[in-house]
């Protein structure tokens, strides 16, 4: 036991290092910007003397290590600075726009990883038939697809040619009006649930499910194959032949002694696909008009709002950081063999 | 014909080596469809200005008399808002994706491979120092920091490579780092030192060379994605600016004039979706060719 605190204590020191060297990477990204922030800050119309208030306002008139302290002492008591477009500070601006990002992709990774995981085994399965291919030209083919293309055409035929699901948004305008969700988590789907709002909780549902499935289809294909490579590789284990000569059921020995070992190794792919999951979120709240980080950051990037900006990348780094964190802790949880 | 002879019998390892890599790709259709493609995206590429139907259209011009006009034979994609040739537009696009793919690329192959092979042969604090701060790259998610990046830089191709390169590179020194420790160990590598060989002689004789073969595997996919990359940002108004015809820019264009004017955005999506599978297909080939152990086991099957 003694050993996994060690594990767990020395990733942790790790990430604080990591993290602290990315803060430096956004410090660095902030100050290398051509034009000058105080000027952005001050509006397009400002005097000079007027630039000159908003540069000690922000601080940009010291020296630069005295800025690099000045950040990192703002940043640890949740200080990201002021946005430029909505003029508010970053982190509110985050926590508002954060849950809905948050509601997608977490949607997105359950349906990557329950049907990346069915498929793999059907496919290694029906290894080189039918099943097999179909699902090695869909994995081929999700990999290739730009998202924010396969989103504009699920629009195009799901939503608009066969009229059966919403298009953009997050609820029906009229229902949200009529319904008002009462915000707990910031999760429409998960508050309207918690308030009995079934209406809301409905068209929440409706909303989320093509976008939530285009976001799902590129990383489907890596799990996907992944799955169908470990299982393959389980099925031709010793105990597994074993098992068959027992003469024990085709099912039993499938699900409870393939899958569950095939299924350790995949969850480290898991975060990995979260990465491209996340970074995937931006296209898809773009296409589908999707109120979350992905929208506030292509707002922030038309009015170059540089504060925002950096704010959404230390905050989805740290979010990531902290999911593949987790994942190798269950990784190493799960396979006693690594746990050093 | 003495000539041929000699030729043979002084080369024979290396024609069964080729003879074998023809085999390997003759029965695997992937392998030729990747290839396939991806020659049909540098045709394209390079011939584009001589065979474009409508050579002024790749720019700027106007034909409001003609503007989103649907699939004909005059124009096979459709037009534009003002009336360009979307097929000449998607063609040409093509030297833009390509040029974008390899640059990015080669540029981020070659920051990963001086860091990684660095670290990896020198080891210890500078080891430890260039890793961590690959960590803290490879722990922004790519096309966010790309994102950021090119935002702080300015919308722009020019800018937007550049930013794609900066995400690019840790996974290539990642990659050449193991690569090199690996090697190090190896019997040879002591055999040359114990000869007398120099430390910048053994990194460019005997490790840089057998870090090759992984390292053009996955630049060969990584062309896709940096295509596809390229295209994200450019929908996101981050990359090519207009009037270029940059795959990603049309179809952020274009989607002004959905659901009507579908053909629009799903020429130039077609064109991303092509280029990304031929490098991605591609690349499995040279995978299968290039490792050693998987093409062994080829060799046993035949």
């Amino acid at each position: 036991m003694s050993n996994i605190l060690k594990y767990v204590a020395k990733r942790l020191l790790l990430l604080v290092l990591v993290l602290a060297i990315v803060v430096t990477i956004t410090f660095v990204l902030s100050h290398v910007i051509p034009g000058d922030p105080a000027r952005l800050y001050a509006g397009p119309h400002a005097r000079s003397d007027q630039i000159e208030r908003a540069r000690i306002e922000l601080g940009l008139n010291k020296p630069l290590w005295e800025q690099y302290a000045l950040f990192w002492m703002g940043l640890l008591s949740g200080n990201l600075g002021m946005s430029i477009h909505t003029r508010r500070p970053v982190t509110l601006d985050l926590l508002d726009y954060f849950p809905a990002t948050v509601e997608l992709t977490t949607v997105a990774m359950t349906i990557t990883v329950i049907l990346g995981i069915l498929l793999g085994i059907a496919s290694a399965l029906h290894k080189d038939k039918a099943p097999d291919h179909a699902s090695r030209l869909f994995a081929l083919s999700g990999v290739a697809m730009p998202t924010f293309w396969l989103g504009i055409l699920a629009q195009l035929v799901i939503g608009q040619m066969l009229g059966i699901l919403p298009i953009s948004g997050r609820v029906d305008p009229m229902i949200g009006l009529i319904y008002p969700t009462q915000k707990i988590t910031g999760l429409l789907i998960v508050d309207s649930l918690i308030t009995g709002n079934i209406p809301a909780f409905l068209s929440a549902l409706t909303h989320i499910i093509l976008p939530a499935l285009t976001l799902a289809f590129g990383t489907l294909a890596i799990v996907s194959r992944m799955m169908r490579a470990l299982m393959l590789d389980v099925l031709d284990k010793d105990y597994i032949r074993t098992a068959k000569s027992l003469g024990l059921p085709d099912r039993l020995v499938v699900y409870k002694y393939a899958m569950r070992n095939a299924l350790i190794p995949v969850i480290t792919v898991i975060g990995l696909s979260f990465g491209y999951t996340l970074g995937g979120a931006f296209l898809v709240e773009t296409v589908f008009d999707w109120p979350g980080l992905g929208r506030y950051t292509t707002d922030s990037i038309v009015t170059l709002d540089y504060p925002a900006i950096l704010g959404v990348v230390l905050l989805t780094s740290f979010v990531y950081v902290l999911v593949n964190l987790a994942v190798d802790l269950l990784y190493a949880y799960l396979n006693p063999k690594i746990r050093y | 014909m003495t000539f041929i002879k000699d030729f043979r019998s002084e080369h024979r390892a290396d024609l069964t080596e080729l003879s074998f890599s023809l085999h390997m790709i003759r029965h695997s259709p992937l392998t030729i469809l990747g290839m396939g493609l991806v020659s049909g995206l540098v045709v394209l590429a390079v011939l584009a200005p001589f065979i474009i139907p409508y050579p002024e259209d790749a720019y700027v011009s106007m034909h409001p008399e003609s503007a989103l006009m649907p699939v004909s034979f005059q124009h096979l994609f459709g037009t534009d808002e003002m009336g360009r040739d979307l097929f000449s537009r998607s063609i040409y696009g093509t030297r833009i994706s390509l040029q974008v793919g390899v640059v990015v690329i080669a540029v981020a192959a070659i920051i990963g491979v001086v860091l990684g092979g660095v670290a990896g042969y020198f080891g210890g604090v500078i080891d430890e120092a260039i890793m961590r701060i690959t960590d803290a790259f490879l722990s922004i998610p790519g096309l966010v920091l790309a994102l950021a990046v090119a935002a702080t830089l300015g919308p722009g191709l020019n800018n937007a490579m550049a930013a794609i390169a900066v995400t690019w590179w840790p996974w290539y020194s990642r990659l050449v780092r193991g690569q090199v420790l690996e090697i190090k160990q190896e019997l040879y590598i002591e055999a040359a030192r114990s000869m007398g060989g120099g430390k910048l002689y053994i990194i460019f004789k005997h490790i840089m060379p057998n870090t090759l073969a992984p390292i053009i595997i996955n630049a060969s996919m990584d062309v896709g994605f940096a295509i596809l990359t390229a295209a994200s940002l450019g929908f996101l108004g981050l990359g090519a600016q207009p009037p270029a015809p940059e795959w990603g820019l049309m179809i952020s264009t274009g989607r002004k004039y959905m659901p009507t004017r579908w053909w629009y955005t799903t020429f130039p999506g077609l064109m991303i979706f092509l280029s990304v599978l031929g490098f991605n297909l591609l690349g499995d080939g040279l995978r299968d060719l290039l490792d050693p152990r998987i093409r062994r086991k080829g060799r046993v099957k035949r």
